[in-house]
């Protein structure tokens, strides 16, 4: 027997919805940065700088906020990472820089390197010319396929070092996922679109959005066209939930309804179940289960097939659910979904670790009743369809300068293996740039 | 517990934390509150003669060091800008009203007898305990040939003194100014003219820092900057040195000594009475965080007394100075080298990158980020100590005595040194 399904917009009202979706941080005012900043040891080759995958001079910026200096420090940020306010905005710093802060062993927290470099870029006036200059026309032109963090990164880079990039975008609007699936209180007032429009403003990036690579245009055409392609596709299919009941209606991917909350002019008009079971257990669990929660549903839970340390979601983001009203349940595999005219209880089966690591069930099963089901189960990159580049293990493979087996297609983000973070994909992007220079250089005029 | 009361110079109080002469002890309304919150005595802000100084506005500049704020401080204020009548009236009323603790009325009048005369005598009226001749303030009053201009010219300090001396008999303090190559001039011509004791230092001639959008010096006044007078925190170490001087002196012997400088603290104050002073005079302190530092002087003092087994001041008074000697006499033979405690290590880097790159090449680094180790190679290790200060984690790094077997010698006693080989 299944309640009626409760799904509706509008729980909230939308000044409460302002104030749920608005900075989920506070920033450091300026004697805060200044405090925070001048506790920093200035260590010798300092952890948090081989912790950060753009290797950003973290005790550089932070002393140059010590000394007033925000412009350098703002800038000794920008240089390794063009992104760093995004970053300083979305980074899982405690396990990155944060966690590998030497002050997290003298009895003290760590710096707060997050909210110092966001100090610091925010400083940056985003209006008055750019800072970095483009060195002379090259004459060479490279394809970048994806306006997401890798690719920005990387059509930033050339187009620094005089190249010129075209930069196709499937979806309407560039960012990536920061445009489209990190939750929308951390990167709030339309930031992921101010820090594309900084990136390009630099010049010799055309950006063509709305074209997608396999349905608009193909690798082989930019392939005679450009002299190199760089892909930062990412990761656009999602992993399918195997059980029964998974095509009910409210049974939802997590990252379909990030999307359509990131660019919901009216978070009001956006239905939202009373009861929400979330499936999964990365940062995207997280997100939609808080964002669901903040929105107004009335009883969150993510249940995950295994304990709390196995989670994708970072010890810092499974404590934020928490605190936001979140339960979380662990041991449990979701066996099927159950509903007439749509969801109404998620059934899952007991399990624990078996002696072969592998998940034995331990009898017993349980439901939880919800008017709405999100997969959070994992996302996966959609080969391409024509003759691309070769895979391993469903991605890009490439060497560790970003070239795939095609000799002068490059990729990175999270179409390759490797961490998926935005910062790893930033550091892909620069990196592959750096090599694709590196080839047009040698491809003479 | 330990006796605090402190007597010397003919000055008793119930405890060694007098206030010095400034704008905390320039009126009956703050001196008042001082006492009350436990202050051993004051120093009365400089009187001088009518008609009072004239100050400017602003005053005050202060240096923040890595967020901790008034490490430094300056000032270019004059002495007391009020009627010499009304502070005397004050100075008597409440010396009549707590009338344990110590009163020492700061003097300033041009270098003349009758000036001096004629205030020492309105001074003693008010039954004040002694005078403090302020021979130190090097700004503002200097440029008139007061304060610091006398204190630099050993042969005015004497005159002075020796004036004063016969003219009351109260205790004359002297105070000096740190503006000299050699303390040990002024002071001993203070002992020369009879002085009671010596108080040390008064503030240090500075430009506390300069104002980058004005081009001025700070503290701007209508966008001009003079001079200041130095004290806070940061003098301490300059202070102690000029005690010390003093207080192992031969010729000084028999003159008491009222240290000041940077002193916030009944740490502060040990190390001073240790170093011969026979009583502390603080400031900036009180100016930082008011009256109420006291507390924890007094109680801190005590308790550290009764640790160390010390049951009153004298027990303590200049045991330091047997061992402040000239650098020649330092043991040369004496050998210490750098240990790492590794459990304590959190893996900064800076004793490597400091010894590296300023240094003795003697801290070697293995591995890689969190992981790293750092060690000391005992054949580089001068024992500088350098190491230990970069050190942001209390007792990690330690200097151990490396024992060499060999004896005591001195600079004066080592073949190295050519001026012993030309004797020999």
């Amino acid at each position: 027997m299944t309640d009626g399904v409760d799904i509706q917009a509008g729980r909230l009202s939308r000044a409460v919805l302002a104030e749920n979706f608005a900075d989920v941080h506070v920033p450091l005012d300026e004697a805060g940065a200044l405090a925070e900043a001048n506790r920093c040891y200035f260590c010798y080759e300092a952890p948090c700088i081989a912790a950060c995958p753009t290797g950003i001079d973290i005790p550089g910026f932070i002393r140059a906020i010590a000394t007033a200096n925000l412009t350098g420090a703002a800038m000794t940020i920008l240089k390794e990472n063009i992104m760093g306010g995004s970053c300083a905005r979305v980074c899982p710093t405690e396990i990155l820089c944060q966690g590998d802060c030497v002050r997290n062993g003298d009895g003290d927290r760590p710096l707060a390197i997050g909210l110092l470099q966001r100090h610091a870029t925010d400083h940056l006036d985003r209006a008055a010319p750019h800072p970095f200059t483009r060195a002379p026309e090259t004459g060479k032109s490279v394809a970048v396929v994806g306006a997401g963090p890798a690719g920005l990164a990387c059509a930033h880079a050339l187009a620094r070092l005089g190249h010129g990039v075209t930069l196709f975008e499937g979806r309407a609007k560039p960012g990536g996922l920061n445009e489209y699936g990190i939750a929308a209180y951390k990167v709030p007032d339309d930031y992921a679109r101010e820090e594309t429009r900084f990136i390009t403003a630099i010049g010799g990036i055309e950006t063509r959005y709305g074209q997608a690579l396999g349905r608009d245009i193909s690798l082989a055409r930019l392939r005679n066209e450009f002299d190199a392609v760089f892909l930062g596709l990412g990761q656009g299919g999602v992993r399918a939930l195997e059980v029964p009941g998974a095509e009910l209606a409210g049974v939802h991917n997590a990252v379909d309804y990030i999307a359509e909350l990131r660019q919901a002019g009216d978070l009001a008009a956006l239905p939202v179940g009373r009861r929400i079971v979330v499936i999964g257990g990365g940062n995207t669990a997280i997100d939609i289960a808080v964002q669901t929660k903040r929105l107004g549903a009335d009883d969150v839970t993510i249940v995950y097939r295994r304990g709390p340390v196995q989670m994708g979601a970072t010890r810092h983001e499974q404590e934020f659910a928490q605190t936001n009203g979140v339960r979380l349940k662990h041991w449990l595999r979701p066996v099927r979904l159950e509903g007439e005219g749509g969801v109404g209880r998620a059934v899952f089966q007991g399990v624990e670790l078996g002696a072969d690591g592998a998940l034995v069930d331990t009898g017993g099963e349980q439901a939880i009743a919800c008017d709405m089901v999100f997969k959070a189960v994992g996302q996966a990159f959609v080969p391409l369809a024509d003759s691309g580049p070769d895979l391993a293990g469903g991605r890009i493979t490439v060497d560790e300068t970003g070239r795939t087996s095609l000799p002068d297609v490059w990729a990175g983000g999270d179409c390759v293996a490797g961490a998926d973070l935005t910062v790893q994909a930033i550091q892909d992007g620069k990196t592959a740039a750096g090599a694709i220079a590196a080839y047009l250089t040698n491809l003479g005029s | 517990m330990a006796d605090l009361r402190c007597d010397f110079a003919g000055i008793k109080s119930p405890n060694p934390f007098w206030l010095a002469s400034a704008p905390p002890t320039d009126k009956a309304y703050n001196v008042e509150r001082a006492f009350k919150a436990g202050w051993g005595g004051v120093v009365w802000k400089t009187l001088g003669e009518d008609p009072p100084i004239v100050n400017t506005t602003s005053r005050y500049g202060a240096a923040t060091v890595n967020g901790q704020r008034m490490v430094g401080f300056t000032n270019i204020e004059l002495i007391t800008d009020r009627p010499l009548a009304v502070n005397l009236a004050e100075i008597k009323q409440v010396k009549r009203d707590w009338p344990d603790r110590a009163m020492l009325v700061s003097l300033m009048v041009p270098c003349e007898e009758a000036p001096w005369k004629k205030i020492l005598g309105a001074v003693e009226d008010t039954g004040a305990d002694g005078v403090e001749l302020n021979f130190g303030c090097p700004h503002g009053m200097s440029e008139r040939g007061m304060g610091s201009a006398v204190g630099q010219v050993p042969e005015y300090v004497e005159m002075v003194t020796r004036w004063c001396k016969a003219m009351t008999r109260m205790p004359v303090f002297v105070k000096l100014t740190p503006n000299v190559t050699n303390i040990l001039a002024p002071a001993r011509a203070a002992k020369a003219g009879g002085a009671d004791a010596v108080s040390l230092i008064n503030t240090v001639n500075s430009i506390i820092s300069v104002d980058l959008d004005r081009m001025a010096p700070t503290p701007t006044v209508d966008g001009k900057g003079s001079h200041g007078g130095y004290c806070g925190p940061a003098v301490k170490p300059i202070a102690l040195n000029l005690v010390a001087q003093i207080a192992r002196d031969p010729e000084c012997s028999g003159m008491a000594i009222s240290g000041i400088g940077g002193i916030e603290t009944w740490r502060d104050a040990a190390e001073f009475i240790t170093l011969g002073s026979h009583n502390v005079q603080v400031c900036t302190g009180v100016m930082h965080y008011g009256f109420k530092i006291i507390d924890d002087m007094v109680d801190g003092l005590g308790n550290w007394m009764d640790g160390k087994g010390f049951g009153r001041i004298s027990d303590f008074h200049g045991a330091a100075i047997p061992n402040f000697v000239d650098w020649q006499d330092l043991n040369i033979n004496a050998e210490l080298v750098a240990r790492i405690d590794q459990d304590k290590c959190i893996k900064c880097g800076l004793c490597h990158i400091v010894c590296e790159d300023t240094a003795h090449q003697a801290i070697s680094v293995t591995g890689t980020g969190l992981d790293r180790i750092f060690g000391t190679i005992d054949a580089e290790c001068v024992g500088c100590n350098l190491c230990a200060h970069v050190c942001p984690v209390e007792n990690c790094i330690e200097m151990v005595p490396v024992d060499n077997g060999k004896p005591y010698m001195n600079w004066s006693q080592d073949p190295r040194n050519p001026s012993v080989t030309a004797a020999e």
